[in-house]
């Protein structure tokens, strides 16, 4: 094994583009469930919105477009999950798994003819002087685009949630939904909206996977991204801050075990690709495990069914 | 004005209806999806549920076929039916069902060249105690220190899907076959082989267990306690612990035995149909078998019929691969479809629609 031909420099860095696909699907599902709806179609979301993302940028040759629909697909599927949710009230598990299920089929139905070609490249953002500054041009100054939206999205939702009368009223929706019905806010509406941002994001997590990370289309490509990110909001005990952690320690994960098998580890490689999942299962048990901490952040609504009785 | 009341109690009537208005609506919006990609819609509809019983010359292949995919979907669903009734989600039936193959493969295949009529026995037991196993570990995280069991299960596919991986091209590696990756050939090894019991039925050993399962989920939720204790759990936990029922029990006992009967699900396959452990085992039924335990209502009966019709749209499906160059996941897109809408369809066994002002309470 050869670990000198791992480049710490390049690993921080690299690490921050694995991260952003979950970082953006977990930030988007942070808002849903603050709003007090548990969706757990995240990787149907996300493989939607990869495959948007990837189909537009391939026959537009711009990837900026690309991310556009791709956010639109994402937020479309979400709407028929909260359309099922909201107004038919069907329970919100079984409803979350088959959207997972039914983007999974649809993505790839729609990706067939995409198979092996290659994205039209994402720009690197060139910042004269500052990214060429050493170790940390390279880290902090040289991404793409996404990058940086991704972080300035988790900067947002953090000042929504905590500053604004918005981000308030979203988690009075959640903490109690009745409560805020007889305040007179619109229940629906609001989670409907929490929805379709949370579709958004993780419709744009996966885009940055099939026209960044890979950057090509195969089917099943997310590979459980999406069960990562929801897993990364319990982490995060419903915190902004630690969405970011979270989901930057799992890329630190990923990168490091890619690294290792590239390096000739003395670890089986498949041992090395399912640690990412162990790892993932450790967390949330050393999370849940202080029990009253944690739940005492969890949404007091979260989902449960809101009706209206008059 | 229209609006939704709660009713009372679900209504049976409607309970009963939801399936078959979901399938209906699934066929339309399946023949809309089809027209789109440029196929005939009637006649894709009609390859996909009519040509594998009726067809002359494919029908003698397709109806066994029927009982091949049916047999591990509602074994499966049995399983994960009994939890989902107490609000336990075990979506991790995919892992449980590879584990499951690989233990009993592995038991099997440590004993061979041997021809003891156990040594099947022997296998179902260890393919099920895999599975349980692999179910126990977020069964036991879920009781200990209260870890979602949704995500555990669901990340031990990822990790179980690396093992299938790691096994197939070492542990469990046939040493005469050339270097391939590939378990030796199960259906070859007359002891441990899990043949066709009656020819042209595709009745094997699996298939009897299932129906097997069935009878004995529906006696066990309906004449014995922990059948009441599990759908207690369901409609009100706090009533269910008022009661005396211990939920971690029930954790326990349900991932347990879903864990276990998927297991024996994937040992029955390994055994029978796929014949050997390889790479490319894993095929989803244990993500299918989620959406046959809700068209199945979560009742035994129901789940009977609902793996049934799943498995002619797996092998509609291929035919209509085969016929129409329709693309494969088109049916998997179908299915989910089938999912949404009888998800949709539920509301009306649970409201009733009202038109007209609401009354002065």
């Amino acid at each position: 094994m050869d670990l000198s031909a791992i480049n710490p420099v390049l690993l921080v860095a690299s690490l921050m583009v694995a991260a952003t696909p979950i970082l953006l699907a977990a930030i988007g599902e942070l808002v849903v469930e603050k709003s007090g709806v548990l969706n757990l179609g995240v990787e149907g979301m996300m493989i939607t919105g990869a495959v948007c993302g990837f189909v537009v940028a391939v026959e537009t040759g711009s990837p900026a477009l690309g991310f556009v629909c791709a956010a639109l697909g994402g937020a479309a599927l979400a709407l028929l999950f909260g359309l099922l949710t909201q107004y038919l009230m069907s329970n919100q598990v079984a409803t979350g798994l088959g959207l997972t299920l039914f983007g999974l089929g649809l993505s790839a139905l729609i990706g067939q003819s995409y198979v092996g070609i290659k994205a039209p490249a994402t720009p690197r953002l060139e910042i004269p002087l500052l990214s060429d500054l050493p170790v940390l041009g390279r880290i902090v100054f040289s991404h793409d685009l996404m990058v940086y939206l991704s972080l300035a999205l988790v900067a947002g939702v953090w000042m929504l949630l905590k500053y604004s009368r918005a981000g308030l009223i979203l988690r009075a929706v959640g903490e109690n939904h009745e409560a805020a019905h007889a305040l007179g806010y619109k229940v629906i509406r609001i989670r409907l909206t929490a929805i379709a941002f949370g579709g958004a994001c993780a419709g744009l997590g996966g885009a940055y996977l099939s026209l960044v990370r890979v950057p090509q289309w195969t089917e099943g490509m997310t590979a459980g991204a999406g069960w990562i990110a929801l897993a990364i909001v319990v982490f995060a005990s419903w915190r902004a801050w630690r969405v970011l952690l979270g989901a930057y320690l799992f890329g630190g994960i990923t990168v490091l075990q890619l690294n290792l098998q590239a390096a000739g580890a003395a670890i089986p490689v498949e041992v090395l690709s399912m640690s990412p999942y162990l790892i993932t299962i450790l967390v949330l048990v050393v999370m849940s495990a202080g029990r009253a901490r944690a739940a005492l952040n969890a949404p007091a609504s979260l989902g449960r069914v809101f009706h209206a009785s008059n | 004005m229209i609006r939704l009341e709660k009713r009372p109690a679900p209504s049976r009537f409607w309970a009963g209806l939801t399936p078959v208005l979901a399938v209906l609506a699934t066929m339309a919006a399946g023949a809309v999806l089809f027209a789109a990609l440029g196929k005939d819609p009637v006649e894709a509809i009609r390859t996909i549920f009519w040509d594998p019983l009726f067809h002359e010359s494919f029908a003698a292949y397709s109806r066994p076929q029927l009982m091949v995919k049916a047999g591990p979907l509602i074994l499966i669903a049995i399983g994960l039916s009994l939890g989902f009734r107490a609000g336990i989600w075990n979506i991790g039936a995919e892992g449980q069902y590879i584990m499951g193959a690989i233990c009993g493969a592995g038991a099997g295949l440590a004993l061979y060249p041997s021809e003891s009529f156990l040594l099947f026995p022997l296998m179902v037991a260890a393919g099920a105690l895999g599975g349980w196993g692999w179910a126990m570990i977020p069964a036991v995280l879920k009781t200990r220190f209260g870890t979602n069991e949704i995500l555990v299960s669901l990340m031990l596919v990822y990790v179980a899907e690396n093992i299938l991986a790691s096994v197939s091209s070492g542990l469990l590696r046939n040493p005469e076959g050339m270097g391939f990756p590939g378990s030796r050939n199960l259906q070859q090894w007359a002891a441990a082989a899990n043949p066709e019991l009656i020819a042209n039925t595709g009745m094997h050993w699996g298939v009897v267990t299932a129906f097997v399962a069935v009878i004995f989920a529906y006696v066990l939720l309906n004449r014995h306690m922990l059948g009441f204790q599990i759908r207690l759990t369901g409609q009100s936990p706090r009533a269910a612990r008022f009661a005396g029922v211990d939920p971690a029990r029930l954790i326990l006992i349900c991932l347990g035995l879903s864990g276990a009967l998927a297991g024996a699900a994937g040992l029955f396959e390994v055994a029978g149909p796929a014949g050997q452990i390889s790479i490319d085992f894993g095929s989803g039924y244990g993500f299918t078998a989620i959406i046959v335990a809700f068209l199945g209502r979560l009742h035994p009966v129901g789940i009977l019929l609902a793996g049934l019709l799943m498995a002619l749209t797996y092998i509609g499906g291929e035919l209509a691969q085969l016929m129409l160059g329709l693309p494969s996941a088109a049916i998997q897109l179908f299915q989910g479809m089938l999912l949404f809408f009888l998800l949709a369809m539920d509301m009306s066994a649970n409201y009733r629609v009202r038109i007209g002002k609401p009354e002065v309470a």
